[in-house]
């Protein structure tokens, strides 16, 4: 199967701390990874550098083969969709205004949306359930719906990966699953997604290959199972974590200990 | 946008200019009845198209030549105002931001002061109020750009430096004018006015806000990305550094051509495009248009005020404030603004 992203030797800094350095991956298409990792380890600062919204200090970033410095701002939109942790909208837009926003990086820059991008943007609200919602602003949205409305936004660009910044970090257990299962079936329409988490248990929940960022390094990279274990995951996160197996749901969970 | 709903008040509201204009004709001291009005129009609009011989009459004076300019750059300059204040307020992020933001009131200021206390002449007048406005934006930027921090609240602060160096310059010359003669001149320049324009002065302002509107008008969709912070429109693919240089200038552009002819008058830029949000919501595509109708009647509705509430003309800066904030509280009261 076709290579979708190939991270090489990515490496960022502000100034002259080092966040992260020799960072590499590759996902195939319609392939979920979990990036793991404590508060701090970097894991937003390396989605935004697969982003393009940093520039990283070292290294490369393809996308379908293409280097994603060739491809400017622009291009980049067309083939990422980035999902931030939370957005802050100083005016609140109607939900079908603020989707419709993703269309940007196919529109040239003196047009505004015709009605096929509204009809994209409708589109991306059915996906993610949320079509009753398109006039309401989106500011009176629930933090579930807003996470939806991001994750529709992102959509409209037609990408063909997914950057996913959190996406669960304020949100109930309800919405979570929403959330991850949205994201499963994005994944099973054949988008590739990376995923950062701070509970490992989403990994396997998500049935995805993770990654471990830890001071600065990848320091685990491969299948869930192999990468969320109670070694693996004690040394990231500095506290003992058990791994079990509960048998009658047939899947692992992720605990923590304590010291 | 594609939904073309328009409510019955926006349609109102796109018709207001026209009919200010209209009845604007009939304001002022001297009294021109419907039939003189209608009459003098046909002649002018004959000797316009046909070159039949111009009326001479002083109902043609009244009406032609002194209000008619007048009307028109009370329309211009308060479109010009709205339209770059809801532009700042959309790409810094903050609705309290006005048109004079970048420090460019500050700076017109300064330099039509300077040139009353250098050649009292009112070309150059206009000019140096110009160049000195383009003149404080290109401070605040390189200001900002050049500084380590980033996004938009450096160029803010900027703004604010140039804003009040170029006050204290202001006050400089003020200290060092005759006071007998420079003196009220310059403060009277700086509280605004209209009542000198003619129509050779539309002509320096027409381009660079024409410029300037057709740009924003063309751009404004994209207003509403900018919005969202820097981080989010470049994930969209927006080019955030240009778009922003460009946007910042378009509307300065349009500032300093209105205050180069009508002084430095405050509250339109900050009041218009909130009380366009009201009408018809956040989304620039909208909002844009309807803050460069609103500021429109909005200034020419306060300039015939300031024509006719009192024998002598009062301040135009005066008047926007004492109309605008009150109307700004009642807003206020009612909620519904539009922002967070």
């Amino acid at each position: 199967m076709e290579l979708m992203l190939e991270v090489k030797s990515l490496a960022f800094s502000y100034g002259n701390g080092s966040v992260f350095e020799n960072v590499s991956f590759s996902l195939k298409k319609g392939e979920v990874m979990c990036i793991l990792g404590p508060n701090g380890a970097g894991k937003s600062t390396l989605i935004k550098c697969i982003a393009g919204i940093l520039r990283p200090a070292a290294g490369s970033v393809r996308i379908l083969g293409e280097d994603t410095t060739s491809l400017g701002a622009r291009g980049i939109a067309r083939l990422i969709g980035y999902v931030p942790q939370q957005n802050e909208v100083v005016f609140p837009f109607s939900v079908l205004d603020f989707v419709i926003m993703g269309r940007a990086p196919h529109l040239s820059m003196f047009s505004s949306p015709g009605a096929e991008d509204m009809e994209i943007a409708r589109e991306s609200l059915a996906v993610v359930g949320l079509s009753d919602l398109a006039e309401r602003p989106v500011s009176s949205l629930s933090g579930g719906q807003s996470q939806m409305v991001l994750i529709a936004r992102a959509l409209v660009q037609k990408p063909s990966l997914l950057l996913l910044d959190e996406p669960t970090s304020h949100l109930d257990f309800g919405n979570q699953v929403l959330v991850l299962e949205t994201v499963k079936r994005l994944a099973s329409m054949g988008i590739s997604i990376v995923m950062n988490t701070h509970m490992p248990d989403h990994a396997f929940l998500m049935e995805s290959r993770a990654a471990a960022l830890t001071g600065g390094r990848l320091v685990a990279l491969g299948k869930v199972e192999n990468v969320v274990t109670s070694k693996m995951m004690s040394s990231v996160y500095g506290v003992n974590v058990a791994v079990r197996e509960i048998e009658d749901i047939k899947r692992k969970v992720c605990l923590p200990l304590g010291k | 946008m594609p939904d073309c709903r328009y409510s019955r008040t926006t349609v109102l509201v796109y018709l207001l200019p026209f009919a200010l204009l209209i009845g604007s004709l009939f304001v002022g001291r001297y009294q021109t009845p419907v039939s003189a009005v209608v009459d003098e129009s046909m002649k002018a609009f004959s000797s316009l198209f046909f070159g039949t011989p111009a009326s001479v009459s002083t109902h043609h004076t009244v009406l032609f030549n002194i209000r008619l300019p007048r009307i028109l750059a009370a329309l211009m300059v308060g479109a010009a105002l709205s339209t770059a204040g809801a532009s700042f307020q959309g790409i810094f992020r903050n609705p309290l931001v006005s048109s004079y933001i970048l420090g460019v009131g500050a700076g017109a200021g300064f330099g039509a002061c300077l040139a009353i206390l250098l050649w009292n002449n009112y070309l150059f007048i206009q000019l140096m109020a110009f160049a000195f406005g383009l003149l404080a934006m290109f401070m605040s930027i390189s200001m900002g750009k050049a500084s380590k921090g980033t996004g938009t609240l450096v160029f803010v602060l900027s703004g604010m430096i140039v804003g009040s160096v170029f006050t204290a310059l202001t006050s400089l010359v003020k200290y060092v004018a005759d006071p007998y003669d420079e003196l009220p001149a310059i403060v009277f320049w700086l509280m605004g006015s209209l009542a000198a324009v003619r129509y050779g002065d539309l002509l320096y302002i027409v381009l660079p806000m024409s410029i300037g509107a057709l740009v924003l008008f063309l751009l404004r969709w994209r207003i509403n990305i900018l919005s969202l912070g820097d981080e989010e429109a470049k994930a969209l693919g927006i080019n955030v550094e240009k778009m922003r240089l460009i946007i910042i200038f378009c509307a300065t552009l349009m500032t300093s051509a209105a205050v180069s002819i009508s002084g430095v008058i405050g509250w339109v830029g900050l009041v218009v495009p909130h009380i366009s949000r009201m009408i018809v919501g956040p989304n620039y595509s909208r909002l844009l248009p309807m803050s460069m109708v609103l500021g429109a009647s909005f200034m020419l509705l306060v300039d015939d005020l300031s024509r006719t509430i009192a024998a002598t003309e009062i301040p135009l800066g005066i008047l926007t404030s004492l109309v605008g904030a009150p109307l700004f509280a009642y807003l206020l009261r009612r909620g519904r603004m539009g922002w967070n």
